[in-house]
């Protein structure tokens, strides 16, 4: 253990927790997708891990189509033009898978009225697939000859291998506080991540669609009978939550710049558990578990070395967990101001 | 989990449907058997999943990797489906990070008998399980009072957790792992490779030529060596483990026990009115599956190779268990095991597929749970609620009568 590194002297305190801001507001924007869904139907969507990691092969696939396959060295403001390209590009396919996994995956189950456990394997099997298929795209392009001739977006015979994409863009000192630099790209998921969150916030809060929502997520029967059309308000939460994640893909991609067909898992798991640290079917509670919890792995990786990073966030959980069992926020999506 | 929903009678009735029909008229006719006659059936049926390895029979045996190991694969898999299915099935806990305890079975093992101590295997087990269940506890008595659905998170947690510490802490092999682990002691001869086999004596595989089978003398069993060649003797002690948790497992399910969890499971508050100590028995429950796992875990580590790293932990096969517990048909025991075998077995059945056959086992995962969401095998308590609930739904329409009640 070394408090040293973290608390040794101000400036690493304070880039530790800037470093841990940034992770926390991609996953509190996945977190969105877990705790929607859970807040409508009660589901634990799992397969929501692979929504987001389409979206980072979304924003690949523009960077390949505008800029070629050579790695693109471009400061932020260089990059926006095919960033907004790819943003809108990954939103667009997150929303898509999110909308098809509802369609294939939990409609059917939700139509019989399925114990929501079988459900879970529903998306788990979703999960496999989703994630396995992204590893074999190559092999489907080769079933249509399309292999060479998309060969920058399929990687043939390395499909299943980490896909280095061409996103890589290069921080630039922005301003400083303390001794810390903060730069353009840290600032910009932030703010991004948090824009977000407020608009759908407000979203959920004051439109029409948003009431829907909430009176599915309170008492789906009274709703119905209120002229409620439940199938479409389960179809607008994973909209929804498909959008988010395209939108936290696309930072990610800022940030880390490759993806793998398994680049969801762990994110997702994290993303989850900010979900619920922040009190699942809670929509701030997600943006604050997902801040809180990067902010805490970030500190646990300086504390405790890089490798107990996991670690450290879900022994946060389950602290936070006992101290207040639903949840730092704990409130469902339908008790919310009406 | 609430039963209410799975009363309602589906819409449709699947192509699975049948399969479960005809299954649910085979039990049926089993049981209305005397009893020595249901006792001729079981140990027909035993000898026959015993021999199943020597007999390898045409279409279900693997061509492409040892059958031997796959058969053990699937009795493991059983194993563990059978120790979350108390946890899952009967006391209504979903738990994620079952592997947590697998993997603590397994590296008590793999700590006492090779990398720290030199134990013997048969002394190490009971401590593998002890240390297991006492890891049970130690996590379930502060979360099982958080409620269900955030019980899950936390034991996906755990078996996170389980997983760095094993790939992290040298004391425990790191990334490297465990090797050497000690094998159960061999009966008869001692084997002295490469020239000396050992064993009491030796049982020849069966070869098929189509469908005309031969004795393959090449291939010998030797009865009964622990060694690095043969894995069919491991599948025998697994298979053997399992029979005498299936016996267990009955007198639990069936005991006091047993019913205050189906009563937990049900209705929390309902039981707790009714003076059963809903926490007393979650944690029960809990610390059994665990011990369980932990059993499962040790018999592995002293596997065929001798040998565990924390890649074998990953948090992903959490999820195949559950997924073979509900599949299966959480809540009945035969449906666990069934279900355990089916995950286990089909990836390595169809390793021709090459990298297509985790993509087909997750669209199969999604058709099963689509087509058949009690499981294949569900435990005959929903059977006989969604029977009732048919029942009523026919005086309530007025189609039938009432003759007698």
């Amino acid at each position: 253990m070394d408090l040293g590194a973290l608390f040794g002297s101000y400036d690493n305190f304070l880039s530790f927790t800037i470093g841990g801001l940034v992770f926390g507001a991609i996953y509190a924007l996945v977190a969105l997708g877990y705790t929607m869904v859970y807040g409508v139907l009660q589901l634990i969507n799992f397969a929501h891990s692979e929504v987001f990691m389409f979206g980072t092969f979304a924003v690949a696939w523009v960077f390949v189509a505008l800029h070629g396959t050579s790695s693109a060295q471009w400061s932020l403001g260089r990059s926006i033009p095919i960033l907004l390209v790819a943003l809108v590009a990954a939103m667009c396919l997150s929303a898509v898978v999110a909308l098809l996994l509802e369609r294939i995956a939990y409609r059917p189950l939700i139509k019989k009225n399925a114990p929501k456990l079988i459900a879970l394997i529903s998306a788990i099997g979703a999960s496999f697939a989703l994630s396995e298929g992204m590893g074999l795209r190559d092999k489907f392009a080769q079933w249509f000859g399309l292999d060479h001739k998309l060969a920058n977006y399929v990687s043939p015979g390395k499909a299943r291998d980490v896909y280095s994409n061409p996103v890589s863009i290069l921080p630039h000192h922005l301003f400083s506080i303390g001794g810390y630099s903060v730069t353009d790209v840290d600032l910009t998921i932030i703010v991004a991540a948090v824009l977000m969150m407020v608009v759908l916030d407000q979203l959920v809060l004051r439109t029409r669609f948003g009431r829907g929502i909430r009176a599915v997520a309170q008492d789906p029967e009274s709703a119905a009978l209120m002229g409620v059309n439940s199938t479409r308000v389960v179809q607008l939460t994973f909209l929804l939550g498909g959008l988010m994640a395209g939108a936290a893909a696309t930072l990610y991609m800022v940030k880390i710049g490759t993806t793998k067909q398994d680049a969801g898992f762990t994110l997702g798991v994290k993303a989850f558990t900010a979900a619920v640290m922040g009190g699942i079917g809670n929509l701030r509670g997600a943006l604050l578990g997902g801040l809180l919890l990067g902010v805490m792995e970030s500190w646990g990786a300086a504390v405790f070395g890089d490798q107990w990073r996991d670690v450290t966030a879900f022994v946060l959980l389950v602290l936070i967990l006992l101290v207040r069992p639903s949840g730092i926020l704990g409130e469902a999506l339908g008790k919310a101001r009406a | 989990m609430t039963t209410p929903s799975l009363m309602v009678p589906p819409v449709r009735q699947s192509p699975l449907h049948k399969v479960g029909e005809w299954w649910d008229v085979r039990v049926d006719r089993y049981n209305a058997q005397p009893t020595y006659l249901k006792a001729i059936w079981a140990v027909l049926a035993m000898v026959f999943v015993y021999a199943l390895p020597l007999l390898r029979l045409p279409i279900i045996t693997t061509n492409q990797i040892d059958f031997g190991g796959v058969m053990f694969d699937c009795a493991t898999f059983a194993l563990v489906a059978l120790g979350l299915n108390i946890v899952i099935g009967y006391a209504g806990l979903l738990d994620l990070g079952y592997i947590g305890f697998y993997a603590t079975g397994a590296y008590v093992t793999g700590v006492l008998t090779s990398y720290h101590w030199q134990w013997p295997y048969f002394l190490s087990l009971p401590l593998a399980i002890i240390v297991t269940m006492i890891t049970g506890v130690i996590l379930g008595a502060p979360t099982l009072r958080v409620r269900g659905d955030y019980l899950a998170i936390v034991t996906l947690g755990f078996g996170e957790i389980i997983q760095k510490i094993a790939n992290n802490v040298s004391w425990l092999g790191a990334s490297a792992g465990i090797k050497n682990i000690a094998h159960p002691p061999s009966f008869g001869k001692q084997p002295n490779p490469p020239f000396e086999q050992g064993g009491a004596f030796a049982i020849p595989h069966l070869q098929w030529n189509g469908l005309v089978p031969s004795l393959d003398t090449t291939h010998e069993t030797h009865v009964l060596v622990f060694g690095a060649l043969d894995a069919i003797p491991y599948y025998w002690l697994i298979l053997t483990v399992l029979i005498l948790v299936i016996i267990g497992d009955r007198l639990v399910k069936a005991s006091r026990v047993g019913r205050a969890w189906e009563a937990t499971r049900e209705d929390e508050d309902a039981a707790e009115l009714m003076g059963v100590n809903t926490f007393k028995y979650k944690l029960m429950a809990f610390a059994l599956g665990a011990a369980i796992g932990g059993l499962s875990g040790s018999l592995y580590a002293s596997g065929q190779g001798g040998y565990i790293n924390p890649q074998a932990f990953m948090l992903i096969y959490s999820m195949l268990y559950v997924a073979a517990v509900i599949v299966g048909g959480s809540g009945n025991r035969w449906g666990a095991i069934l279900g355990g075998v089916i995950v286990a077995y089909l990836p390595d059945r169809f390793r021709q597929l090459g990298d297509y056959r985790y993509f087909i086992f997750g669209l199969a995962l999604m058709v099963l749970s689509i087509w058949r969401p009690q499981g294949l095998l569900p435990p005959r308590r929903a059977r006989r609620a969604r029977a009732a609930e048919a029942q009523i739904d026919a005086l309530e329409e007025g189609d039938v009568e009432v003759t007698d009640v």
